[in-house]
């Protein structure tokens, strides 16, 4: 193909995303507007970071000079509110690397929020509230021929708790999973595919150990942890904050283990953070939800690259 | 051996002592937990598939192939007949593996054959093949603000669409992997 046809080709490919832009102009506006509205301060926080949360299954991209992109802004943002005392969100990009999918490009857009006060079931209630309000604030795109509204958010959210779920559905219970290393496989080909078409799923009750930064229930020994999932599709992960310094060092070590052992990075641990929670970082709920999959959830693109005006795959250079 | 984060559509991967090609293949990373890849595997010798998710500590053999170069001859039936530029030894190739490309073969055109122990598995073509128009509308016909192609016979019996400034008897590029038409050689 010659300069000028490629030109033509990404004219017609950036044009045909023209609603999928304007609509994701309008939520970011009805984004910033709901959280306005509930007194939230919106923040931002570095994007080149020294040390990531250490997470099992989270790698990190390099950038220059010992920094990673965030894959998350969650330490920052804990760190802010501890100090201010008062609910915070972000509108920002992450990063993730290696995960690229119909779901996955690895930079993306975050939207994190954080409540003190608030336990990870308060946070949903809240979620709830924010993305019917963005439901209806997309209304307009029904008209869209190029897009297929068909997820009801405006009725009752299925709530499964895990545990029940691999009983009800699975012969193996959740720790036998996990030992076996299976657990992801049998949720995304066992449970997730039970769920009701175009209903809302919110999933309970994870285990602890796939997850750094989450509080544990003394009672279930669970974490309090939720995940939000439409069509199979995950938009949100949501806890009750881990606010227990030796807890939370004492997990950080054991993750970092893990990931020496398997031979993969291992990143610093973010001595400011874990300093605030010696100090008290004040019991709080918070929330990372996926900016750019609840855009294709509310329009209901499958493919995030029906949204993508730069997939990283067409981004093709030469030196002059 | 490949990591399972090489798994993309188009690889070929071996499993159990058989050759598969990915046809379709799903990222998917719930809950915080580790990666998996979900492949849909076609068997590159029966045609048989195969559902098989991969997690991102997996190691996956790499088939033994081997790439040979070769001119296309002539067809008999359903066979068609390719000689090894090198050796001169002579490929029977069935028309199943080379799926649509069989329709832009002509003779003497360099192929490469894949083979798996001894078996042709796939025949790739050029990228780009020449070809005469010998049938088509002349000029621009009709409402051009809609209408940017038109149907144009090729000299190999095939149609394909073309711009509405292609006439009957240029020489045009077609494009062996997407069938479709790449530029213009030659006017008439």
């Amino acid at each position: 193909m010659n300069e000028s046809a490629k030109r033509e080709t990404e004219i017609a490919r950036l044009r045909s995303l023209s609603k999928a832009l304007e609509a994701r102009h309008q939520l970011s506006r009805t984004v910033r507007d709901f959280f306005r509205q509930h007194s939230y301060l919106e923040v931002n926080t570095p994007v080149q970071i020294k040390a990531p949360a250490l997470e099992e299954h989270i790698d990190c991209s390099a950038a220059a000079h010992g920094y990673w992109l965030r894959p998350s802004p969650e330490l920052h943002m804990k760190r802010l509110l501890a100090a201010l005392n008062r609910p915070i969100f972000q509108l920002g990009p992450c990063f993730r690397a290696e995960e690229r999918g119909s779901l996955h490009l690895p930079e993306f857009h975050m939207l994190e929020w954080y409540r003190p006060e608030a336990d990870c079931m308060d946070i949903l209630e809240e979620t709830k509230f924010l993305i019917r309000t963005c439901d209806q604030a997309l209304e307009g795109f029904t008209e869209d021929k190029a897009f297929n509204r068909k997820i009801d958010f405006s009725g009752e959210w299925m709530v499964v708790n895990l545990d029940t779920a691999f009983a009800e559905y699975t012969e193996m219970d959740m720790d036998s999973a996990m030992e076996q290393n299976l657990f992801e496989q049998v949720l995304v080909e066992r449970i997730l595919p039970q769920a009701e078409k175009n209903r809302p799923l919110v999933l309970c009750g994870f285990p602890l150990t796939l997850d750094s930064l989450a509080r544990k229930n003394p009672d279930s020994g669970r974490a309090e942890r939720w995940e939000l999932y439409v069509n199979g599709m995950e938009l949100a992960n949501a806890y009750t904050e881990l606010t227990d310094y030796h807890e939370q060092k004492h997990r950080f070590q054991q993750t970092a283990e893990i990931r020496r052992r398997q031979g993969r990075e291992v990143y610093p641990v973010d001595v400011h953070y874990l300093e605030t929670l010696r100090c008290g970082l004040p019991e709080c709920g918070g929330i990372a939800l996926g900016f750019d999959r609840l855009l294709m959830a509310l329009l209901g693109c499958d493919n995030i690259e029906q949204i993508t005006p730069f997939p990283p795959e067409k981004e093709t250079v030469e030196f002059i | 051996m490949y990591e399972a984060s090489d798994l993309r559509k188009g690889l070929k991967i071996e499993i159990d002592g058989e050759p598969y090609i990915v046809t379709n293949f799903e990222f998917c990373k719930p809950g915080k937990g580790q990666a998996l890849y979900r492949c849909k595997l076609k068997h590159m010798l029966n045609g048989s598939t195969l559902d098989r998710t991969f997690r991102s500590a997996d190691k996956i053999d790499k088939p033994n192939l081997e790439t040979r170069e070769a001119f296309y001859s002539h067809s008999e039936g359903d066979v068609h007949i390719f000689m090894d530029g090198e050796t001169y030894e002579q490929y029977a190739i069935p028309d199943e593996i080379l799926g649509t490309g069989s329709r832009f073969l002509k003779p003497d055109i360099e192929c490469e054959i894949l083979f798996y122990k001894e078996r042709p598995v796939e025949v790739t073509l050029p990228f780009f093949i020449e070809a005469r128009i010998i049938e088509t509308e002349p000029g621009a016909r009709g409402d051009t603000a809609t209408n940017v192609t038109k149907t144009a016979k090729l000299d190999n019996g095939h149609e394909v669409q073309v711009p509405l400034f292609i006439n009957e008897g240029d020489l045009v590029k077609v494009d062996t992997r997407t069938g479709g038409y790449s530029e213009r050689v030659s006017k008439a």
